[in-house]
């Protein structure tokens, strides 16, 4: 980590003579938690699939994320501040997740590493693939990509840190961990014919009770919506040819300027650059 | 330092003799396949394991490569609805002799060859998982990919899951006329999920975890107890979270003080239904997937794949083989990702032994000059998706820049083939011998390496094992000798090989492979050189023309063999996905002996000997 730095800590809301700067750091205490949150964040050892690659590709020496306080990967959930969920989700592994998650201290994020923890990815349609870590837990930061390359990762992660500096003690909803008793964990989800989540346990029973009505079980009945159908090429053509073209004058004229401004614009900072 | 050890061909019958042996010596059993497009044979199963054993003993086809079970249903006969497909190889090297069992689909039944060939055993819990076909006299037959209590075999043709749209892609709902509604929005509980119609929810259990432990013998046996004291044995569960088992592996293991008794591996936790989405797919959707098998060298992936679909479009019309260049390319990426792989493996390996992460990161650092170049050819690091059928996507750009998105970047911007030259002849053998003179004396390694986990060249070659696990047991095995394609048979290099069968020879293997390796690459240099502008591209590569028929290409993967079962059912003109399409995983069928390699051993070997074996998830568990 880099050396402690007062002038990032210090919070320009107050004043603060010259000559203090770099001695002195007057902050809020929201600030100062944040800042020591988002600059010592301890990933959970913990790869799912292909992305896993990339993550410790991330985490080796070319690209080194412990340049944002993130080198001490742990093993154990209970060390670790962030989840970074790096491949396929599956039903099978989706209860060791929600465990290993259960296990965490707070304050702790989540974050979705590329296309598969995000939504099911390429696999999303395959019988034993959850279609995203969202669907049971509460995802902080998604990062797309297939897999995502290490920057689009840094890229995530910095994200992740900027989400952080924006938490308010003050503000309950944003830091639920400093609210009063114990925060519920995650039910786990149980391995049945196929997986159950016990939250939807009224959902299924519902299900249930309109199968016994005759209707097909787990459908959802939809509208019929209109097929797209794209026109017919020789229309579009003919189409095109009868159409006048209208040019709005005053509209014209605004675009002209607002390009003559950016002109200058350029030229302004390319002159300030030589 | 390297052996020459090339196969030899001994007394080994070539295919057409053996299936005519295996007719007069079982005539009322053994009949031809005389399907189009299949070979071999088909054998009754009441004499299955008789003519297996005839198969292994007599005629010395004794290293079974894939079994694999396709479901035939509303496609062939109706009595004969399922299909167990075996492929045997003579370990000397050779052709393969493809035997077929049938069963009718309302009772499928087919005897176990788990006592012909022990490399069988996975191969047919997993049959069973998905197909549902039952093999008397296996020992231990229970799902091995999905968990014990799931409805249905998925791999069933009429088997459909939660978010099934169609039979066939692309689908109708995206393309061409493109109305709003997919599949996931009529799901009533907004997840991948159906629950059976007659879903009891008074009666919920998971039963998943109680079937893992049964007849492992927990508890103490007080009777057995006499005079003098037992300890009790102990269950120790290894992953799926565990920072040393590569991924989500578990191990369940039962422990007699630090001494293991019993392993047994549990897998699964990344089976993402690779098969069944490949179904589905198009002949060329499935070339993306396949990078995603064993992510770590999805190059070597593409290459199995096209080969398999590639032998099914030879036998048909408008067929044009790749060109020169692009077999070279074909190799050259191949052999570059083998080095990718052992690179890692190595790395890893060091990691398990404590050497922690040091090696490994040094390994890493070369690791990401190839993925530069693999960015530059391919357009990306890890999931190349560079081949394409009868050629590859692209050629060789004249300059690559080290990181492909940020082209405008001008101080990492090479000329290809300098950087290519420097990296084969410099800067890899140099790392090599940086490398070795670091680790391979180390007397840590060696002590804790040597006469650890060893597996006996008899045992390798029954356990099915594949790569450097069948090598370092001194079996010289290697499909680009045993059973060449593409360009190898006019390469000139060595097959290492180890004496002990133990995790240090294991680990000298790779090394002297990514010796070999550049080797290759040297002489693929002035050919590369030789053939530029030459074309690569495949000619029917977007929309190939698949005629009906069974195809099954292997490869020397890094992890071992690599094979892929395809059967075509298309015609020309209509669908033109693959019936079946089944990837003989070489991390898959690999852990079959690791319970027999970790049989009392102490606990702190098993993450080593697991190290030493080199599984990648995604490619166990498909």
């Amino acid at each position: 980590m880099a050396d402690l730095n007062l002038n990032e800590l210090h919070d320009t809301e107050f004043p603060l003579p010259e000559q203090m700067h770099g001695n002195v750091a007057i902050t809020s205490l929201s600030k100062l938690y944040n800042w020591s949150r988002r600059s010592s964040m301890w990933p959970l050892l913990f790869g799912l699939a292909c992305c896993a690659i990339e993550m410790i590709g991330t985490a080796a020496s070319r690209f080194d994320f412990s340049r944002f306080g993130m080198e001490v990967m742990r093993a154990t959930p209970r060390q670790s501040d962030l989840m970074i969920v790096s491949g396929t989700v599956t039903k099978k592994m989706v209860v060791p997740i929600v465990r290993l998650y259960n296990q965490m201290p707070e304050p702790k994020y989540v974050m979705a590493m590329g296309a598969c923890a995000s939504g099911g990815g390429p696999f999303k349609e395959g019988y034993n693939v959850v279609s995203g870590i969202d669907k049971y837990l509460p995802v902080d930061v998604y990062v797309p990509g297939c897999p995502p390359t290490p920057q689009a990762l840094l890229h995530g992660l910095i994200t992740l840190q900027k989400k952080i500096d924006g938490q308010s003690l003050a503000n309950l909803d944003d830091v639920p961990w400093y609210g009063v008793g114990p925060s519920e964990p995650t039910p786990i989800p149980i391995l049945g014919p196929d997986i159950i989540d016990p939250r939807q346990m009224d959902t299924i029973r519902r299900q249930a009770e309109l199968a016994a009505l005759g209707q097909p079980i787990g459908l959802r009945a939809l509208p019929d919506v209109p097929v797209y159908k794209p026109k017919p090429k020789k229309a579009v053509a003919a189409a095109a040819v009868v159409e006048e073209v209208v040019v709005d004058e005053e509209d014209a004229a605004r675009v002209m300027e607002l390009r003559q401004a950016a002109l200058a614009r350029k030229r302004a900072y390319d002159a300030s650059k030589s | 330092m390297t052996d020459q050890v090339l196969p030899e061909k001994v007394e080994t019958t070539d295919v057409d003799s053996a299936i005519a042996y295996l007719k007069d010596k079982f005539p009322s059993a053994v009949s031809d396949d005389t399907r189009d497009g299949y070979s071999g044979v088909i054998v009754d199963k009441n004499k299955l394991v008789d003519v297996a054993r005839a198969i292994r003993d007599e005629l010395g086809y004794n290293y079974l490569s894939s079994a694999t079970a396709v479901d035939y249903h509303t496609l062939g006969e109706p009595d004969s609805d399922m299909e167990m497909v075996y492929h045997a190889y003579p370990i000397t090297g050779g052709g393969a002799l493809v035997f077929k069992a049938q069963t009718p689909r309302d009772n499928p039944e087919i005897p176990s060859l788990v006592n012909v060939w022990p490399g069988a055993d996975f191969q047919e819990r997993e049959a069973y998982d998905l197909m549902g076909i039952r093999f008397p006299g296996h020992p231990n037959l229970k799902r091995i990919l999905m968990w014990e209590g799931f409805l249905g075999h998925p791999l069933r043709k009429d088997w459909k899951e939660a978010y099934y749209e169609e039979d066939h892609k692309p689908f109708s709902s995206r393309w061409p006329s493109g109305n709003v509604w997919r599949a996931e929005e009529k799901n009533a509980y907004g997840k991948n999920v159906r629950y059976p119609d007659d879903f009891d929810l008074s009666r919920l259990n998971d039963v998943s975890e109680e079937s893992l432990y049964e007849g492992l013998g927990l508890g103490v046996d007080v009777q057995a107890i006499e005079g003098t004291m037992h300890t009790d044995r102990l269950v120790v569960n290894m992953g799926p979270h565990h920072p040393s088992t590569h991924g989500v592996f578990r191990m369940v293991i039962t422990l007699d003080g630090e001494t293991i008794d019993t392993l047994e591996p549990v897998m699964g936790y990344l089976h993402r239904n690779h098969e069944k989405i490949g179904e589905r797919n198009t002949y060329l959707h499935n070339m993306p997937f396949t990078d995603r098998l064993d992510y770590l060298s999805s190059m070597g992936n593409n290459l199995g794949y096209a080969l398999a679909v590639e032998q099914l479009m030879a036998l048909g019309p408008r067929w044009n083989p790749p060109s020169y260049r692009a077999e070279v390319i074909r190799v050259l990426m191949a052999e570059l990702t083998r080095i990718v792989n052992h690179l890692w493996s190595i790395g890893f390996l060091l990691n398990d032994l404590g050497a922690f992460f040091t090696p490994m990161l040094y390994a890493n650092n070369e690791r990401e000059k190839i993925l530069d170049f693999f960015e530059g050819v391919a357009g990306s690091r890890l999931m190349c998706n560079y081949v394409r059928f009868g050629g590859v996507f692209q050629d060789i750009p004249e300059r690559i820049h080290s990181v492909q998105n940020m082209v405008n970047d001008r101080v990492r911007d090479f000329d290809s083939m300098k950087f290519l030259t420097e990296l084969v002849s410099e800067r890899l053998p140099r790392f090599l011998d940086e490398y070795e003179y670091y680790l391979s004396e180390n007397e840590i390694i060696k002590a804790r390496c040597i006469n650890v986990g060893v597996l006996p060249p008899d045992e390798a070659v029954g356990y099915s094992a594949a790569g450097p696990l069948l090598r370092g047991s001194g079996i010289p095995y290697d499909v680009r000798r045993a059973d060449p394609y593409s360009i190898y048979p006019e390469l000139d290099f060595d097959i290492p090989v180890g004496e002990r069968g133990d995790i240090y020879d294991r680990y000298t293997v790779r090394i002297r492979e990514m010796r070999e390796s550049l080797r290759i690459l040297r002489q693929l240099l002035p050919r590369l050189e030789a053939t530029k502008g030459e074309s690569v591209a495949g000619t029917n590569a977007h929309t190939p023309r698949v005629p009906v028929g069974e195809s099954y290409g292997r490869v020397e993967n890094p992890k071992g063999e690599l094979g892929f079962y395809v059967v075509s059912a298309g015609d020309a003109k209509g669908t033109q996905n693959p019936w079946r399409y089944h990837v003989r995983a070489p991390s898959f069928i690999n852990l079959t002996p690791l319970g027999r390699m970790s049989h009392k051993q102490k606990v702190a070997d098993v993450v080593t000997v697991l190290g030493s074996i080199d599984i990648v998830l995604g490619e166990t568990d498909r």
